[in-house]
């Protein structure tokens, strides 16, 4: 099992949610981040004076999925929330070692 | 007369109160958060445009005198010939012509330059409302709407909600959809805005609608008929508007049980508006049933009505077709059913045998409308399309307007770590005047 994590544009997780939808994903987590990488901030003037406004906003994205979908998945995630444009986001996979579901204390493959 | 003056102060300055700061939070809230001090900006902006042109050429145009169409705009330039004792009744009718420009903004949410609305806004004032106020409500004997055609409209039916709905209906569809829309949703971020916003409309509609009495000749010429209308005419007319919108909550709930499953609060909100809408034109024509019948047939049909552009695919984003047209027709068409002779209009309707001439007077003052605003504003966006432009580039819109066009963000929601740094401090620079701030 792998945990897939996408950083991406806000107004690209619609297509990204409703892509991994149709490829058979069947829950995700989503979280409202805000962060910088080449993409910087932006300047806000109140008053005459400047502010710094360093980080950008972005949708986090993590799926834990079958490591056989790895590839599709993070092809998908790519594919859908690209614009070409400085600030698409990133997409990085890490091992996972036991996912529980809670309600029926299913283990692993049993629990996606 | 000393009462009637002191309460066009209170009236007036209620009327500019619903554009500044009732309507611009009512659609404030409708907004996307990163869209909602542009959208507020649109109200607030063309308050302070179409006031200063309206005192330069506005008054003149709509009341400067005889016209079918308009007045000399240059006749009472800058007021001249007006003596500072009439001056209320410029800014009370400067309040409608900035609220009138304002409710258009509505059906262009998130997605216009800041400029290109700068530059529409005058040019808008000028073609199509000033002629409307003068067609409508100057009623000199050759006037279209009001002189020729006998269609009666209180406060504003046809020469502000019909006149904004058909503006916003064009401009819509010229602009063109939000980035996104349909397929992302575009839920309005501050439902507790649009409330207050609502509730702040409603109020200032007394200054609307009850400020809207026109004197008899008979009352002018005597100073007991004078109050008699006076009382009789502002309790008729303040009766009217609140019905109405009660009324019309009361419809639009009913039918988004219905159609939603849901009676919601946004349902409540607009249902006011649509009641008010409905009954402007209608405030002094008709009796409390009359307000009533049109005000819940005012929510009823304009909380189905607001479903039509997913129908037919046009993005006007804050409903203001759905709300300001549909009700001001039905407003308009109606006082030709409800209409009682002993109201300001002096005619019965169609349900109290007064046949179908006052019916047919409405529909022309409608079509009027339609036509006028519907050719003006074509002609003025397709000017500024093929010009400056009306759409900023797509980052700008796709990361917000606020943003793009003010440099501000309307929510510091996350001091910690995303709330912006003073530059001055960060730098050792000192890029924030002195004084500033304090």
């Amino acid at each position: 099992m792998k945990l897939v994590t996408a950083v991406v544009k806000p107004h690209k997780w619609e297509d990204v949610r409703s892509a991994l939808e149709t490829f058979g994903v069947t829950g995700m987590t989503v979280s409202e981040v805000s962060g910088y990488g080449r993409q910087k901030g932006h300047t806000e003037v109140y008053r005459g004076a400047e502010y710094d406004i360093a980080l950008v906003p972005k949708i986090r994205i993590e799926i834990v999925v079958d490591s056989a979908d790895v590839e599709d998945v993070v092809g998908i995630i790519t594919k859908t929330a690209q614009t070409g444009r400085i600030g698409d986001g990133k997409v990085w996979v890490s091992p996972v070692d036991t996912v529980v579901r809670v309600r029926t204390g299913d283990t692993d493959e049993a629990a996606l | 007369m000393d009462g009637y003056y002191a309460f066009m102060l209170v009236a007036t300055a209620f009327v500019l109160m619903m554009t500044v700061p009732a309507l611009a939070l009512f659609y404030g809230g409708m907004s996307r958060s990163k869209s909602v001090l542009n959208m507020i900006m649109m109200s607030f902006s063309a308050a302070a445009i179409v006031g200063i042109i309206y005192v330069a050429i506005g008054w003149s145009m709509g009341f400067g005198g005889d016209g079918t169409f308009f007045a000399n705009p240059f006749d009472l330039f800058m007021l001249k010939d007006v003596t500072t004792d009439g001056y209320i009744g410029v800014m009370f009718q400067m309040t409608f012509a900035i609220i009138t420009v304002a409710l258009i903004s509505g059906a262009i949410a998130d997605r216009v330059k800041f400029s290109a609305w700068l530059v529409f806004v005058p040019i808008w004032a000028i073609v199509v409302y000033f002629p409307m106020a003068h067609m409508v409500f100057s009623c000199t004997d050759d006037s279209l709407i009001c002189g020729r055609i006998g269609a009666q409209d209180y406060a504003g039916g046809t020469a502000v909600h019909i006149n904004a709905g058909v503006a916003a209906l064009v401009l819509a569809l010229l602009i063109g959809k939000r980035i996104g829309w349909p397929k992302d949703k575009m839920r309005p971020h501050n439902l507790t805005l649009t409330m207050l916003g609502a509730g702040l409309l409603w109020m200032g509609w007394y200054g609307f609608n009850v400020g809207s009495i026109v004197f008899s000749e008979e009352s002018l010429a005597d100073e007991g008929t004078l109050i008699e209308q006076f009382m009789s005419e502002t309790g008729r007319t303040f009766a009217n508007t609140t019905l109405a919108a009660m009324a019309a909550i009361i419809g639009w709930l009913l039918v988004e049980r219905v159609l939603h499953g849901k009676a919601t609060s946004l349902g409540a909100a607009s249902g006011i508006v649509a009641g008010l809408v409905a009954i402007t034109p209608a405030a002094g024509a008709v009796n409390i049933e009359g307000a009533l019948a049109i005000g819940v047939i005012a929510g009823a049909v304009c909380a189905w009505a607001v479903g039509w552009k997913f129908r037919l695919g046009f993005d006007d984003s804050l409903d203001v077709v759905g709300v300001h047209l549909v009700g001001g027709v039905i407003g308009t068409l109606l006082i030709g059913v409800f209409s009682t002779a002993d109201g300001a209009g002096g005619v019965d309707g169609l349900i109290f045998g007064g046949g179908l001439d006052s019916f047919v007077a409405q529909l022309l003052g409608v079509l009027v409308a339609f036509a006028w605003s519907g050719i003006g504003t074509l002609v003025i966006a397709l000017a500024i399309k093929f010009t400056i432009g009306w759409r900023p580039d797509e980052d700008s819109e796709v990361g917000g307007i606020d943003l793009a066009e003010h440099g501000e963000s309307a929510y510091d929601l996350h001091t910690g770590v995303g709330g912006g740094v003073k530059s001055s401090l960060v730098a050792g620079a000192t890029k924030a005047p002195e004084g500033i701030g304090a």
